[in-house]
């Protein structure tokens, strides 16, 4: 799918080649893990977004310091979109003390609250209704920001799903639900599994106002989100966008990748967003081969780093095992017994 | 000193926080409109309008989740469920969001919320709207468990509730929202974690909570009467944090211990309490230390069998016999 002369037009060089730049950060940034995960040095689960960097570029680079993310568990690409620093994002997924949720969250617990990135979370669906109260404090403070809210296409069979959108949309709230839809909710497909396989219509029947958008193609993600963000703003109640992607590895790292055959990735794999948009940008004359290798290089010098000081960042202490159980000064040490936390024992 | 129901105690707890901070906000079904299907919130839709009183789709997970969002962005959501039951619609987002978000996002974020249900039997209301399952949720670390038993406990434990920066589960047994007692004029709190001894004794330690509490006070008086037993009843209050403390004090006094609750027995929040007595106080016990709880059936609708399924006061008093 080609990028349009129209879709660039009145965005700056300078944004178009953050929006490369971002995305090829997520890409080689989670290359970078995947190889650390199979040399150990990661551990867990670790869900890939490569293939989906467009949604999260296309949709974050939009947004305002004050607005707020929640996301799922295939969240890395959100967080780096979002600016929180590579460096602590591979020490998270590290298990390090440096890492952005002090090793304690892991990759599918990303948080960020100064940069109002209000999570990872690994229940399918369960973060929906998150992100309505979360909408609920923007109202509250009405000063027009806003909450996006990332959900995969296998959160839409989760009552969740429908709970939230009523909400969502009786209350108004301005929440942007933007779910990626990649066809799979780990090995099964949607269309299997679904009544109805358009999630945008699910949403339509909300009367939430909804398309469907080319999750391949950054800048018809924030074409999309642009609109979005315009009608949120206004308090005009949620919006919902089905972003149409694709990833291109596994459910997680310990997928055998039975599901789906080769011709089907393959294919996929020629609408490669990073690559469709690089060759647009080029094509057009809007950077040079140079200016593209300059952000590839600076990108490779990055993720080195982030895996540098992964590698180099402590372990958390053992005493941390108790803390931020319990959030206040009077917390108790054990979480259960004794007189506002006097810790007392046999 | 003016006497209060649990009723009136908790709805001016409810009033008073409402007012102190614009923060504070109540949403739940029927709270508004209706006035609370337990007339906690009645008039407050009147005196707070909707955005502060808000009614709410019958749909647990999304409105507790709300709250929980809301949280998380700085307000101080109150949300009401009409029972304990529907709380399970609901637990989820309490067990797998409320109580971890503080601790996965390494202390980035705080989550206090007010979560409050109705728990309990006795009103002949079948097995699906007549369980006592605090004791589920005191298991679970990150949340704080608080249940109340008599109207001044209700006021000051629910004002602490709002004041804290945890979610907090605040349990009101339905049997006893009619119970009248002492209220003091004004503001005051009651902290979590300190259990109350209702009636001193020396001979035996009747522990309770809640609903529980009542069946325990009138076991002692009976005890007292009829068998020259001194029995001391302690009122746990909250069940996380719990002072065990208080209850270790009191078994190394008495040498004997009887723990009641509503709740199925087998698998129960007793046998927390029992486990920790005999962890902690082994040495000083005279008898095995004595469970009178719920049994362990659903429900029933008929009034003699719902009696005869709930802890009853010649049930304790017969277990404190069995072991002097």
């Amino acid at each position: 799918m080609a990028i349009s002369e129209r879709a660039l037009a009145g965005v700056s060089k300078e944004e178009l080649s953050h929006l490369l730049h971002q995305m090829v950060l997520i890409r080689r940034f989670e290359e970078k893990a995947a190889e650390m995960y199979a040399r150990g040095r990661i551990r867990g689960f670790l869900h890939l977004y490569i293939g989906q960097e467009a949604v999260a570029v296309g949709a974050i680079s939009l947004l305002k310091p004050e607005d707020y993310i929640v996301s799922h568990y295939r969240e890395h690409g959100h967080a780096l979109a979002r600016g929180v620093e590579a460096d602590r994002v591979m020490a998270e997924l590290f298990g390090k003390a440096t890492g952005v949720s002090k090793g304690i969250g892991g990759s599918m617990h990303l948080f960020d609250a100064s940069r109002r990135f209000m999570g990872g979370y690994a229940i399918v669906g369960g973060h929906l209704p998150l992100a309505c109260g979360l909408a609920m404090g923007c109202q509250y403070e009405k000063d027009g920001s806003i909450v996006c809210c990332f959900l995969g296409d296998g959160s839409v069979n989760e009552g969740a799903f429908h709970e939230s959108l009523n909400l969502a949309a009786v209350w108004r709230l301005p929440v942007l639900f933007i779910c990626e839809n990649n066809f799979y909710a780990m090995g099964t497909a949607m269309r299997k599994v679904s009544a109805l396989a358009e999630i945008y219509k699910r949403a339509e029947a909300y009367g939430i106002r909804s398309e469907q958008v080319d999750g391949m193609d950054v800048m018809a993600v924030r074409r999309s989100v642009d609109e979005a963000l315009k009608l949120l703003r206004r308090g005009e109640g949620p919006v919902f966008i089905e972003a149409i992607t694709y990833r291109f590895r596994g459910h997680s790292m310990a997928d055998p990748e039975f599901y789906r055959n080769k011709e089907e990735v393959e294919h996929w794999r020629s609408l490669d967003p990073i690559t469709n948009f690089r060759a647009a940008l080029l094509a057009k004359g809007i950077i040079t081969e140079a200016e593209a290798e300059e952000i590839a290089n600076r990108v490779e010098r990055e993720v080195r780093q982030s895996v540098d000081f992964a590698e180099q960042s402590p372990d958390p202490p053992l005493e941390s095992l108790y803390a931020n159980v319990y959030a206040g000064p009077d917390a108790p040490v054990d979480g259960w017994r004794g007189r506002r936390g006097r810790q007392s024992d046999a | 000193m003016p006497e209060l129901t649990i009723r009136d105690a908790l709805r001016e707890a409810l009033r008073e926080e409402l007012l102190a901070d614009p923060k504070v906000f109540l949403m739940g079904e029927d709270i508004g409109a209706y006035g609370g299907s337990y007339a906690v919130t009645k008039g407050f839709l009147e005196e707070f309008g909707p955005e502060r009183i808000r009614d709410t789709p019958i749909s647990e997970l999304a409105i507790v989740g709300a709250g929980i969002g809301a949280a998380m962005a700085g307000l101080r959501p109150m949300v009401e469920l009409m029972t304990i039951n529907f709380s399970l619609l609901a637990i989820d987002q309490i067990i797998n969001s409320a109580s971890k978000i503080h601790y996965m996002s390494g202390g980035q974020i705080k989550v206090p919320l007010v979560i409050r249900m109705a728990s309990g039997a006795g009103s002949q209301l079948g097995a699906q709207h007549s369980h006592s399952l605090e004791g589920w949720y005191a298991h679970v670390p990150g949340l704080k468990v608080v249940c109340p038993s008599n109207p001044y406990d209700a006021k000051g434990l629910l004002k602490t509730a709002f004041r804290d920066d945890n979610p907090v589960i605040f349990i009101e047994h339905t049997a006893i929202y009619s119970l009248k007692g002492e209220v003091p004029e004004g503001e005051y709190f009651v902290p979590f974690g300190e259990a109350n001894i209702l009636r001193p004794g020396a001979d035996v330690t009747i522990v309770g909570y809640s609903g529980s509490v009542h069946q325990s006070m009138r076991a002692a008086a009976l005890l007292a009467e009829q068998d020259e037993i001194e029995a001391e009843v302690i009122d746990m209050r909250t069940l996380r944090p719990l002072d065990i403390d208080t209850v270790i004090e009191s078994v190394k006094k008495t040498g004997r211990a009887v723990v009641v609750e509503d709740d199925w027995r087998f698998g129960g929040f007793a046998g927390e309490i029992v486990s920790l007595i005999q962890e902690m106080a082994f040495d000083y016990l005279d008898a095995p230390i004595a469970r009178v709880a719920g049994a362990d059936v659903p429900m029933p609708y008929s009034r003699a069998l719902e009696m005869a399924a709930l802890p009853s006061e010649p049930q304790i008093a017969e277990a404190v016999r069995r072991m002097m």
